[in-house]
C-alpha cells in the first residue's frame, strides 16, 4: 500500500470518477464522461494489480474477464424497459461483494493476530497492514468492517427483492410480515448487540448473526414498499452500495474506495431526495412503506368517464397544433415507446408541435421514461421536465396521457384531504383536450380516484397502450 | 328489439327521427330498424337509401306501431298515435309533458314508456342527446337566413364603384344556444352584431362569437345563472326597466332583431315592445324565435310573417328546424341514437330502462303505468363551477419581501446544516484515542461526500438512469478490496475474494456498457 505509484494512480482515477459523474449534466458531455469512468476504473484496477501485495493476478484477470463477458452479454441483451431490474440486480452484486470482502478482512485479522501471538510474520499487503496496527486501530477496523458487512448485506437482499418486484417475480404490492416495522427495529437492535459482542469477543459467530439480521432487514424493508415507490428504493439501494464500499474502504485503508463509495453514496442519496420531493413525501414515509392515512374524506368525484375510439383521437390530433404527451409506467409495461415515437414523428412531419412532459417519478427508475424515449429515437430536446412544461398546458391543444395516473391527478392540488395532496403533478387538465390511454377503469398505484378522468375535456382511450396506438397510427399518415 | 320511425303527421313537419346513418349506428347497438314508407322523403331521404342501410320499409303506420318495440319520432304524438302504443313499448319523442296532461294520461293507460326528448337534463354528459340544443342551434342559424331573406340589403358593409353600403346591424336578444348560433351566423355574414342576455356571465361567450355584448347601466347583485341550471330566470322590475330603456335607446339603429328569450315553464317575456318596433327603420326585420310561447315581440303572430305599418317585417315562424329538415333530421336522429346508446349499455339490442340513471330518469315521463313527471332534481348538479375567489396579485414590495424571507430561510437552513455537520465531524475528532490514520481517511471521506453532493445536483433529470448505471459500475471499485485480499490469507479468503472479483467484473463491464448504450440513444432533433 506504500507504493507511491499506486497512490498516484488512485488520485488520477478519483479525479476521473468525479469528472465522469459531473459530465452527466448534459447529454453530449455525458457521452464523453462515461469514458472518463472507464479509464478511471481501468487505471485503478491496473494500479492495484501491479501494486504491492496483489497476488494471484493471473487468476484475478481471468475472473475479471469472465465477469466482463457476462456483463457484456447482459448489457447488450437487456431491453430498455428492463433497466430498473438490471440496475437493481447489479446493486445486489456490489452488496454481496462488500459482504465477502468484509468477511475476508475479519478472517485476515484473526490470521494476523494468530501470527502475532506466534511471533510469525505474515504475507500479503493487507495482512501486513493489519500487522502494524495498534489494538485501538484494530477495534476501529472491526467497527468499520462490521458496518461494511451490514450495509452490504442490506443492499444485497434489498436489491434482490427490488429486482424481483421490478421483474414481476415478486408481488409488487407492499407486503409485511406480522409485526411490521417492529421486526426491522428488532433486527437492527440485534445487529447492534452483535456488534458489541463481536468487538468484545472477536468471535465469528456474532458477525454471522449480524449478517443474517442485516439480510433480513434488507428483505423485509423492501418487501414492505410498493411498486410505484421503486424509484426511491432503487436510488436508495444505489446509495447503500456506495456507503458499503466506503465502509470497506475504511477498513482496508484504501482511499480510492472511500472516495468512490462516498461519491456513489451521496449520488444515490440525492436521487432519493429528488424522488421523494417529486412525490411530496418524506424519505421516512416512503421507507416505512405505503401511503399514509388521509386527513379526511376524499372529495366527491362528479361526472363520468367518457370513452373515445381511435378515430376520435385521430381527428382531434389532426386538428391540434400543439400536443403534449405524458408517458408513465404503463407505456413501459406495454412496450409502447416505439409506437409513441412513431406517432411523434408523423405528427411532427405534419408541422405540429409535439413535446413530452416527464414527471420525476414516472416509471420505476429515476429518468426511466427519458431512456425509453431515447431508445425509440425521440429527440431529447422535445422531452421536457415537469417544471419546464407545466405552464404551457393552457396553450396546449391536446394532452395525451399514456399509462400514467397519479402524476396527473388534479386531486393533489384541489383536494386537501387527498393522500397525495401537495404532490407536484403535471397539470395536463388545463389543456384544451386530454386523452387518457389506459387499460381499464381502475385506480393508480396509490389506489385513489383520479378526477382527471371525469373532467369534461377528458376522453378515455381504453385498451392496452400499444394496441391502442397501433390502431391510432393506422389513421394518421 | 326493433326500433321504428313513422312518418310525421303534424302539418308541414318535414323532419324524420331516423336517418340511414343513424340506422346503421343503431344496428351496431343490436337493434333492427324499420321505417314507415316515405317517412324521410320530406327531409331528402328516400326509401331506397334506407333500404341500403338495412332498414325495413313498412307500408302503414298501424303496421309499424304493431311491429316495433321502440318508436322514435319528432313531434309530440297525437291521440291516434298514442292509442297505437301498448304495454312494454317505448316512445321517444318531443312530448311537451308540462302542457300535455291528456297525452301522459293516455300513455299511462296504455302502459307505454315515454321518453320526452325536451326533458333530457342539461348536464354535460347528456349534451349528446340534448335535442333542444341541437334544434335551437338550427333555429338560430335559420333565423338569420330568414331575416336575410326578408331584409333588402347586404349584411356586410362594402365600398363599391356604385356606392357605399353600410353593414347591417343585428341585435340578438338571449344568448342561449339559439342566440349564439344566430350570433355566429350573423357575424360570419359580415353584420355588426350586438347581443344581450340577462345572464352577465355569458358576455364572454358572446364576445368569443364575435358579437358585442350590450351592458346595462344597472347596479344589482345578479343571480348567478349557473345556480338555475344554466337557464335564465325571471328578472326584477327595476332590471326589466333598465333593459327596456336600453333597447329603446338602440332600436332606431338596429336593422335586424332576433329574439330568443325563453324562461323555462313560463310564457316568453315581452322584451321588444310596440314603441321599439315603431322606432325601427322601414325595411327592418324582426325574427321572433319565441313565437311558439307567445313571442318576445309585441305584434308577433305565431307561424306567420307580418309587416307593420311602418314597414317592419316581423317573422313568427315556429318551424325553423323543419325548414332545414335534412340537417335537423340528421342531428335529431343522432340525439336519438345517443339516447338509445345510453338505454343499451350492453349493446345487445335490449333496452335497459334504468330509472336510477339521472338522464334517463329525467327524460322519462311515463313508465310502467305510472306518470313520472316532473322528475326529481338530478343528483349531479353544477353545470358551471362556482367562480373561484381570485388570487390576489402581489405588489412589488410584497414580492420583494417574500423573496427576502425566502433567502433568509435558505441561509438559515444552510447555516444549521453546516453547523450540524461541523459539530458531527468535530465530535468524531474529540473521541479519545482516535488514531490519526483513521482521521486521514475520514477527511477524504467527508470531502468526497461533499464533492459528490456538489456534482450530482447538476446532473440532468433526463440522465438519472444513466447516472444510476454509471454509479453502479464505479461502485464495483470494491474490486480493489478483493484484489488486495486475494493474495493474502487462507483458502476461504481466496475463494471469497475471487467470487467478489468475479461479481465486480460483471458489474464493471455491464454497468459501463449499458450506460454507453443508453447515452448513445440520446439524440438531438
Amino acid at each position: 500500500m506504500e507504493n507511491a505509484f499506486t497512490i498516484a494512480a488512485y488520485v488520477v482515477a478519483g479525479v476521473l470518477f468525479i469528472l465522469s459523474l459531473g459530465g452527466l449534466s448534459g447529454q453530449e458531455s455525458a457521452k464523453r464522461a462515461v469514458w472518463y469512468g472507464i479509464v478511471g476504473m481501468a487505471l485503478a484496477v491496473f494500479a492495484t494489480l501491479v501494486g504491492p501485495g496483489a497476488g494471484l493476478w493471473l487468476l484475478s484477470l481471468v475472473l475479471i474477464a469472465a465477469g466482463g463477458i457476462i456483463g457484456y452479454y447482459v448489457a447488450m441483451r437487456v431491453q430498455m424497459t428492463e433497466m430498473p431490474q438490471l440496475v437493481a440486480a447489479m446493486h445486489s452484486l456490489v452488496g454481496l461483494a462488500a459482504v465477502f470482502v468484509g468477511f475476508n478482512a475479519e478472517m485476515t485479522i484473526n490470521l494476523v493476530e494468530a501470527a502475532k501471538a506466534a511471533g510469525d510474520t505474515v504475507e500479503g499487503a493487507f495482512a501486513q497492514l493489519v500487522y502494524k496496527k495498534q489494538p485501538i486501530e484494530i477495534s476501529i477496523l472491526k467497527v468499520e468492517l462490521a458496518l461494511g458487512i451490514w450495509i452490504g448485506a442490506v443492499t444485497f437482499t434489498g436489491s434482490v427483492i427490488a429486482y424481483g418486484k421490478l421483474a414481476g417475480k415478486v408481488t409488487s404490492a407492499a407486503t409485511k410480515l406480522p409485526g411490521g416495522h417492529a421486526l426491522n427495529a428488532a433486527a437492527a437492535l440485534l445487529s447492534l448487540v452483535c456488534l458489541v459482542w463481536y468487538l468484545s469477543s472477536g468471535a465469528m459467530i456474532p458477525l454471522l448473526i449480524l449478517t443474517l439480521a442485516a439480510l433480513f432487514i434488507g428483505y423485509h424493508l423492501i418487501m414492505g414498499i410498493g411498486g410505484a415507490d421503486m424509484p426511491v428504493v432503487v436510488s436508495m439501494l444505489n446509495s447503500y452500495s456506495g456507503w458499503a464500499a466506503a465502509a470497506i474502504g475504511f477498513s482496508l485503508g484504501n482511499d480510492l474506495l472511500i472516495v468512490v463509495g462516498a461519491l456513489v453514496g451521496s449520488s444515490g442519496a440525492i436521487l432519493s431526495y429528488i424522488m421523494c420531493k417529486a412525490m411530496n413525501r418524506s424519505f421516512i414515509s416512503v421507507i416505512l412503506g405505503g401511503f399514509g392515512g388521509t386527513a379526511g374524506p376524499a372529495m366527491e368525484v362528479e361526472g363520468e368517464q367518457i370513452a373515445i375510439e381511435a378515430d376520435g383521437v385521430a381527428t382531434a390530433l389532426d386538428e391540434a397544433d400543439s400536443i403534449v404527451i405524458i408517458p408513465g409506467y404503463g407505456m413501459a409495461v406495454a412496450q409502447a415507446q416505439q409506437n409513441v415515437a412513431e406517432l411523434t414523428r408523423r405528427l411532427r412531419a405534419k408541422g405540429k408541435e409535439v413535446r413530452f412532459a416527464i414527471h420525476p417519478v414516472a416509471g420505476r427508475l429515476p429518468g426511466h421514461m427519458n431512456v425509453l424515449l431515447a431508445e425509440a429515437k425521440v429527440p431529447y430536446d422535445i422531452v421536457l421536465e415537469m417544471d419546464e412544461i407545466n405552464d404551457d398546458f393552457p396553450d396546449t391543444d391536446v394532452a395525451i396521457v399514456i399509462g400514467s395516473n397519479d402524476i396527473v391527478n388534479p386531486a393533489a392540488q384541489e383536494d386537501p384531504n387527498s393522500p397525495i395532496a401537495g404532490m407536484p403533478v403535471l397539470e395536463c387538465w388545463k389543456a384544451k383536450q386530454v386523452f387518457v390511454s389506459k387499460r381499464g377503469q381502475g385506480t393508480g398505484y396509490s389506489g385513489i380516484e383520479n378526477p382527471l378522468f371525469f373532467k369534461e375535456n377528458t376522453r378515455m382511450f381504453y385498451g392496452d397502450a400499444k394496441a391502442s396506438l397501433d390502431k391510432l397510427l393506422t389513421m394518421i399518415d | 328489439m326493433k326500433i321504428g320511425t313513422p312518418k310525421e303527421v303534424f302539418e308541414g313537419e318535414a323532419r324524420v327521427a331516423m336517418t340511414p346513418d343513424s340506422a346503421r349506428q343503431l344496428q351496431k347497438l343490436g337493434y333492427e330498424c324499420a321505417i314507415e314508407t316515405g317517412a324521410g322523403a320530406a327531409a331528402g331521404f328516400s326509401d331506397e337509401t334506407y333500404k341500403e342501410a338495412g332498414v325495413e320499409i313498412i307500408k302503414t303506420p298501424a303496421a309499424l306501431y304493431k311491429d316495433v318495440d321502440i318508436v322514435a319520432k319528432v313531434r309530440q304524438p297525437n291521440a291516434t298515435e298514442l292509442k297505437r302504443l301498448s304495454q312494454g313499448k317505448t316512445l321517444i319523442s318531443f312530448f311537451n309533458p308540462a302542457g300535455n296532461e291528456e297525452g301522459m294520461e293516455l300513455a299511462k293507460t296504455k302502459k307505454a314508456n315515454v321518453i320526452a326528448m325536451e326533458m333530457v337534463p342539461r348536464i354535460s354528459r347528456a349534451q349528446k342527446m340534448d335535442a333542444l340544443s341541437s334544434m335551437a342551434n338550427i333555429a338560430g342559424y335559420r333565423a338569420v337566413i330568414e331575416a336575410g331573406n326578408n331584409y333588402g340589403r347586404f349584411f356586410t358593409g362594402q365600398i363599391t364603384a356604385a356606392g357605399k353600403v353600410p353593414p347591417a346591424k343585428v341585435l340578438v336578444v338571449g344568448a342561449g344556444v339559439a342566440g349564439l348560433a344566430a350570433i355566429g351566423a350573423s357575424t360570419s355574414l359580415g353584420a355588426i352584431t350586438y347581443a344581450f342576455d340577462v345572464r352577465p356571465e355569458v358576455a364572454e361567450q358572446v364576445q368569443s362569437m364575435g358579437a358585442e355584448f350590450v351592458y346595462l347601466d344597472f347596479e344589482e347583485e345578479q343571480q348567478d345563472g349557473a345556480a338555475t341550471g344554466g337557464y335564465a330566470s325571471v328578472q326584477s322590475e327595476e332590471f326589466r326597466n333598465a333593459q327596456l330603456a336600453k333597447f329603446r335607446e338602440i332600436a332606431p339603429d338596429i336593422d335586424i332583431v332576433i329574439t330568443t328569450a325563453l324562461i323555462p315553464n313560463r310564457p316568453a317575456p315581452k322584451l321588444w315592445l310596440e314603441d321599439m318596433v315603431a322606432a325601427m327603420k322601414p325595411g327592418s326585420v324582426i325574427v321572433d324565435l319565441a313565437a311558439e310561447r307567445g313571442g318576445n315581440v309585441e305584434g308577433t303572430v305565431a307561424d306567420e310573417k307580418i309587416v307593420t305599418e311602418n314597414g317592419v317585417t316581423i317573422i313568427g315562424y315556429t318551424d325553423f328546424p323543419s325548414r332545414m329538415a335534412a340537417q335537423s333530421s340528421m342531428l335529431y336522429a343522432t340525439n336519438i341514437r345517443h339516447m338509445m346508446a345510453d338505454l343499451t349499455p350492453e349493446k345487445d339490442g335490449q333496452i335497459n330502462h334504468d330509472m336510477e340513471d339521472d338522464v334517463i330518469r329525467g327524460a322519462t315521463v311515463t313508465y310502467d303505468g305510472e306518470i313520472t313527471f316532473p322528475p326529481p332534481p338530478p343528483k349531479v348538479q353544477a353545470i358551471a363551477a362556482k367562480p373561484k375567489a381570485e388570487v390576489k396579485e402581489l405588489t412589488p414590495e410584497e414580492k420583494k419581501a417574500a423573496e427576502a424571507a425566502a433567502f433568509k430561510a435558505e441561509t438559515r437552513q444552510q447555516v444549521i446544516l453546516l453547523a450540524a455537520g461541523a459539530a458531527l465531524i468535530l465530535g468524531v475528532g474529540l473521541i479519545p484515542n482516535m488514531p490519526a490514520s483513521f482521521m486521514q481517511h475520514f477527511i477524504v471521506f467527508v470531502l468526497s461526500v461533499f464533492i459528490g453532493f456538489q456534482v450530482i445536483w447538476n446532473v440532468a433529470h433526463s440522465l438519472h438512469t444513466p447516472l444510476m448505471a454509471v454509479t453502479n459500475a464505479i461502485s464495483s471499485i470494491i474490486i480493489l478490496g478483493a484484489l488486495i485480499q486475494i493474495g493474502s490469507g487462507g483458502f476461504l479468503v481466496v475463494v471469497l475474494a475471487a467470487l467478489s472479483v468475479f461479481m465486480a467484473g460483471i458489474n464493471i463491464f455491464g454497468g459501463f456498457l449499458v450506460t454507453r448504450r443508453m447515452l448513445a440513444m440520446f439524440q438531438k432533433s
